[in-house]
């Protein structure tokens, strides 16, 4: 790259745009009591909320890769009428507040919901405030990430691998298998680790949705929020820095993708 | 053996019709410039490319014909294809890239490794078996793609432009062994290129076509000798006329009257080869019948001659030597006279 200094207007508001940023970060990390850190991590309501937070974010991103890898094929793929409708309203919850998100699953799975009185009368499943519900909310709010990262990885993608493996007798599915997935791996990855990081994060949706019950519905961000609440800033504190700690362990095993040219 | 084609299609602004019939033993080569449509009728022989109408037919087995709802698709066709930037699996290294046709055709695992192994070892990349396509030269990477597509022993070779990804120094190598695997290959054998050296010294049979349509068919020399068409004649190097013929004589299509001394009658094409043309500063004495005047333009270095384009009533291409290139002092524009002599025109009917 060139050498080149910026303009001081350009270098001033630029700082102001990195400081705003970082301060924040600094904060959370100078002002965590560090003394009650390690007794507060091995506390059982900490570990409990952050076992439920992996499982119901890990159980989401696989729900997002079975249902949303055929899904951004298909979108991909596959051109049909109402696909540019169809593909705005799965992306909707990247831009809704979550939680309308929260609401609107409460209206289609909840006791009383469109699909959920059927579910509940027919089967005796309710999903509003148990952990399934978590990993529903969350998928509602992750998956669409997955799917457009896969998608974009599908149309850019060289088809004529897949012709090439056809001329060697591959069926379509061990087209898929054998040469598609491995070839759009790095999207792949990439799509999971947004969607999962995203549900790790997700807040407003799981509370609407799936209630905040220790154990059972609150995830950690939800614990964090409850810490707060109830006087326990300390708390709050140590639990956010976990969480910031998850995060960076994140974007440092994907810095290849995002920060590989810097 | 053979590979029978009626293949009519469209395909964005290229229309394709084709007849074409390969025997078992040939090596065909189709020649033609980008855009002819070459690529397509592989991928369609490949039933990548659906046809229109017409029928691909392999050993009497029908594989689609659209009149009667006949598609076989693509990997259930026995057709091996070289295509032309090879597509190897960027994913696999060169063993498991051999063996995916077996294993997709049902081998089991250790069976497939076992016969790709062989296959390695046959286009001598032993020592390359574990490597990445990424890690490969030019020329080991068109010796993968051959033996990927000839390991699960296809009736069928397709050959898309396979020597064309290669730098001049390797092509050289890489095409005699590939003449020697095609030599050794029992089924029906087709080559795709617009090299017309490589069509000539890989394919017993040519066949050339120009957007979408058959030209000309015939052996290397009968092409080289009697072009048919703009294309073959300045892929060869040659003055091709067309026009009518009257013991003798050739009237050209735009105007001259050409000597000619094979002419009998009929429409008919010329040939004058550059080296039979000779330029002169001012109208030349003597027995040459063909005489006239033009413009000089253009000037390229061809082996250890030098080409003039001369512009005219008919544009001509002669060939001189550098030294009378410098005597004649030609200038861009500048006026010349040509010359050739009638037993030097080839006529032959259209």
């Amino acid at each position: 790259m060139r050498r080149e200094r910026a303009p001081i207007w350009i270098a001033v508001l630029a700082t102001f745009g990195a400081a705003f940023f970082v301060l924040p970060l600094l904060g959370l990390i100078v002002r965590a009591p560090w003394g009650d850190v390690v007794r507060s991590v091995t506390s059982t309501d900490t570990l409990q909320a952050l076992k439920l937070s992996l499982v119901a974010s890990l159980s989401s991103t696989a729900v997002s890769l079975v249902l949303g890898v055929p899904l951004a094929w298909v979108y991909a793929r596959i051109d049909f009428p109402g696909r540019t409708v169809l593909r705005a309203l799965t992306t909707l919850p990247m831009v809704l507040p979550p939680v309308v998100g929260g609401i609107a699953l409460l209206l289609a799975f909840g006791r009383r919901g469109l699909l959920g009185s059927w579910l509940d009368t027919t089967f005796g499943i309710t999903l509003p405030f148990t952990t399934a519900g978590v990993v529903f909310a969350e998928t509602f709010v992750a998956m669409p990430f997955l799917v457009l990262t896969v998608e974009a990885g599908l149309r850019s993608m060289d088809r004529r691998y897949e012709d090439a493996a056809r001329t060697l007798g591959a069926s379509r599915w061990t087209v898929l298998t054998r040469v598609t997935l491995p070839l759009i791996a790095p999207s792949l990855l990439a799509g999971a680790v947004l969607c999962w990081a995203r549900a790790l994060g997700e807040f407003g949706a799981t509370i609407t949705f799936a209630g905040n019950f220790p154990g059972v519905t609150q995830t950690m961000p939800l614990a964090v929020y409850l810490l707060l609440e109830t006087n326990n800033p300390q708390g709050s504190f140590i639990l956010s820095l976990i969480l910031l700690l998850v995060s960076l362990v994140v974007l440092v095993g994907l810095r290849h993708r995002w920060l590989g040219s810097a | 053996m053979s590979l029978d084609l009626d293949i009519r299609t469209t395909l964005g602004a290229l229309r394709l019709e084709m007849q074409v019939r390969i025997e078992e033993g040939e090596i065909v080569a189709l020649l033609g410039p980008n855009g002819a449509g070459k690529t397509t009728l592989l991928r369609a022989i490949a039933g990548l490319v659906p046809i229109e109408s017409g029928h691909v037919e392999l050993d009497g087995e029908l594989l689609e014909d659209p009149a009667i709802g006949r598609y076989v698709p693509t990997e259930r066709r026995s057709i091996g294809f070289v295509f032309q930037d090879y597509l190897l699996f960027p994913h696999l290294n060169v063993l498991d890239n051999v063996a995916f046709g077996l294993r997709a055709r049902g081998a089991s695992r250790s069976e497939s490794l076992r016969r790709a192994t062989e296959w390695v070892d046959r286009v001598g990349l032993e020592s390359r078996a574990g490597f990445k396509p990424s890690e490969l030269s030019g020329g080991e990477r068109q010796r993968v793609a051959l033996a990927r597509a000839l390991a699960p022993d296809p009736r069928v070779l397709l050959l898309d432009e396979p020597l064309a990804a290669l730098d001049a120094t390797t092509r050289v190598a890489v095409r005699r062994d590939l003449k020697a695997h095609l030599a050794s290959f029992r089924g029906v054998r087709l080559l795709v290129t617009h090299d017309p050296l490589e069509a000539a010294t890989m394919a017993d049979r040519l066949i050339v076509m120009e957007e979408g349509k058959h030209v000309q068919t015939g052996t290397p020399v009968d092409v080289t000798e009697h072009p048919r068409s703009r294309y073959v004649a300045d892929l060869v190097g040659v003055n091709l006329y067309r026009g009518q013929a009257n013991r003798g004589t050739v009237r050209m299509s735009d105007g001259p009257l050409l000597a000619a001394a094979g002419a009998e009658t009929g429409d008919v094409f010329a040939v004058i080869h550059p080296r039979a043309v000779s330029v002169h500063r001012s109208r030349p004495e003597g027995s040459p019948r063909n005489v006239w005047r033009g413009q000089a333009h253009g000037v390229e270095l061809y082996g250890d001659r030098a080409r003039v384009r001369i512009e005219g009533q008919v544009p001509i291409v002669a060939e001189v030597t550098p030294a009378a290139l410098a005597d004649l002092k030609l200038v861009e524009g500048g006026d010349v006279w040509i010359s050739f002599k009638a037993t030097d025109v080839s006529v032959y009917p259209v």
